[in-house]
């Protein structure tokens, strides 16, 4: 039998059972650990499920959520370290990452070289450059302090002080930023000349160019890092565990490693899920808010760039 | 790709406008370079030298040792092993995996399979947060803790929404022509993947093998969650480990991470052209 409903099929039909068939382990992959386990962390943070608990399991309705919300100071205290970092880091490696680019974009010779250096610090990250930057920030013996002395500039806690730890993450950000640069580079590279000649023509100055013309053609990439730098960096996690520990006084404390800390070190598997949802309805809030600002501020080259004012 | 020396852009006219960017430029360039030429300098200095002020950055003393002793403190080569036997699965599973799903993608037509691409695209920005602990449940479930099963079959299955969309793009810029006359021909969609796709997508496919490669081999949260016995550690969790125990030993520390690094820094290398082009096509982070 089935063989006969084989052949009965069209050409598109079978084509259709190829398509599926093809990305079957991607929707077994889609269905079972992200849409399954989304579920899952759904149904569990109404519940007060703990991984070692033995007088077992019952639903607590919005408890979760209240608590966290009202009466957990370390989730207000996780939320706040968390968005002052990606705030910091997203609008330096945004600002600095345009301007790398601007300057790359001068007739600079050499360039192989210099993207290879920039790109570098994009290949290693993890463990081994936390120990690193772990070093770097030491207080006695540590580069940081170092290169303050050399300019006579007073030593600072860095990891060690609850105002300095959190800029020291986004120095350690910074140092990725040449990702950012040739992706804004690529895109400046492909202006049209005639542009900026145009522009010239009628007498506009570098400035006005800059803002008038390259800063909307880079809006789209601008867009993207914006959201992707948002997303990315509310889930920093492995430089907080390995530098910082969440300290000091809580001032690292990132909302991934308070998370990781109530599943897997307090066991709270309802809290911890109902904490990833709250997560996740904030940069869902936030992405969509990016989105719907998009339409003001970023630029689709659909008409010619006079169109808009 | 071909490098033009930016003819484009506001570039200032001037000459000492243009010097004093390339000053600016090599400054950033020496900048990024400083930690990693700090890590080689501290790992050659003995222990007693590390901590001297002002910065040395030549050790009056090179000591090569630090490496051999850095390897034998903790099991260094057992953890690069481990990690080894981690990462191989993961860059074939996702290669393999996202090759065949970004080409059904990129080339067959089926009801709901823009629907399903749309879920792709999607699913790349869903923070992994949100799934984490029921993984590790459902993990816990099937008897996989303790084993590298959770980190290297999940590769298996779709290799990443981020890699099929980048493969999915590339894949739309391949002409149809040679595929259409196959399909004539009568050869099977897999067939054309393997013979006519696949041999001409091996800057994109070597991207995302060099992308995966380098986030296995530095995915730390992974491990932390799955691996539980010592002699399973990957590289991430034993410098970790070799962290708590050997805290102010920063010159072997620095060999050790150093010794790490090394293969992500080899597979940059080679992969170079291909690695730039990647992050500057999908802007992964």
């Amino acid at each position: 039998m089935p063989t006969t409903r084989v052949r009965r099929l069209t050409a598109s039909q079978r084509e259709a059972v190829v398509a599926y068939w093809f990305i079957s382990p991607w929707v077994i992959g889609f269905v079972g650990l992200t849409l399954g386990p989304m579920l899952a962390s759904l149904i569990l943070s109404f519940t007060d499920y703990n991984l070692v608990s033995t007088t077992g399991t019952s639903f607590v309705g919005i408890e979760n959520y209240r608590k966290a919300l009202a009466d957990d100071p370390l989730v207000m205290q996780s939320l706040r370290v968390t968005s002052y970092y990606a705030t910091l880091a997203v609008a330096l490696d945004l600002v600095v990452g345009l301007a790398l680019a601007l300057l790359l974009n001068t007739g600079f010779r050499g360039i192989g070289a210099i993207r290879t250096i920039y790109y570098l610090p994009a290949a290693v990250s993890g463990v081994a450059v936390s120990l690193l930057w772990l070093w770097i920030f030491q207080p006695s013996g540590g580069l940081a302090n170092g290169l303050l002395e050399l300019v006579g500039l007073p030593a600072i806690d860095w990891v060690y002080s609850t105002t300095w730890v959190i800029p020291a993450f986004v120095l350690m950000s910074l140092w990725g930023v040449g990702r950012s640069a040739f992706i804004y580079l690529a895109i400046l590279q492909r202006i049209p000349t005639n542009l900026y000649e145009a522009a010239a023509v009628d007498g506009a100055g570098p400035l006005r160019r800059l803002f008038r013309i390259t800063i909307p053609l880079v809006t789209p990439a601008i867009f993207l890092n914006l959201v992707l730098g948002i997303i990315g960096n509310f889930q920093t996690f492995t430089q907080a565990f390995v530098i910082s520990e969440g300290g000091p006084a809580n001032a690292s404390l990132f909302y991934t490693l308070y998370l990781y800390r109530n599943a897997f070190r307090y066991f709270r598997v309802g809290y911890a899920s109902a904490l990833a949802w709250i997560l996740f309805a904030l940069l869902l809030a936030l992405t969509l808010l990016v989105f719907r600002s998009s339409r003001r501020w970023v630029y689709y080259e659909a008409g010619a760039p006079g169109d808009r004012s | 790709m071909a490098v033009t020396t930016g003819v484009l852009g506001p570039r200032p006219t001037g000459l000492w406008a243009r010097r004093l960017s390339a000053v600016v430029i090599f400054a950033g360039a020496v900048a990024v370079l400083l930690p990693l030429a700090w890590m080689l300098s501290t790992s050659l200095k003995p222990e007693s030298e590390v901590f001297r002020a002002p910065i040395e950055w030549v050790p009056s003393t090179v000591r090569p040792e630090n490496y051999r002793e850095a390897v034998s403190l903790v099991p260094f080569w057992r953890y690069a092993l481990n990690s080894l036997i981690v990462a191989i699965p993961v860059v074939v599973g996702a290669v393999v995996s996202s090759t065949a799903v970004a080409y059904a993608f990129a080339r067959m037509r089926a009801p709901g399979l823009r629907w399903l691409f749309l879920l792709v695209v999607a699913a790349i920005m869903l923070p992994g947060e949100v799934t984490l602990v029921p993984s590790f449940l459902l993990f816990k479930e099937l008897g996989w803790v303790g084993s590298y099963l959770p980190l290297t079959v999940p590769a298996w299955l779709g290799g990443g929404a981020f890699n099929i969309f980048l493969l999915r793009q590339y894949f739309l810029t391949i002409p149809r022509e040679q595929e259409e006359l196959a399909r004539v021909e009568g050869h099977s969609f897999l067939s054309i993947l393997l013979r006519v796709i696949i041999p001409q997508s091996w800057p994109a496919i070597s991207v995302v093998a060099a992308l995966e490669f380098v986030h296995v081999w530095n995915d730390f949260l992974g491990p932390l969650l799955y691996i539980t016995d010592q002699s399973k550690y990957t590289l991430p969790l034993g410098l970790n480990f070799y962290k708590d125990i050997y805290n102010t030993q920063w010159a072997h520390l620095m060999a050790a991470s150093l010794l790490a690094l090394l293969p992500c820094i080899i597979v940059f290398f080679l992969a170079q052209r291909a690695f730039t082009q990647g992050v500057v096509l999908t802007g992964r982070r």
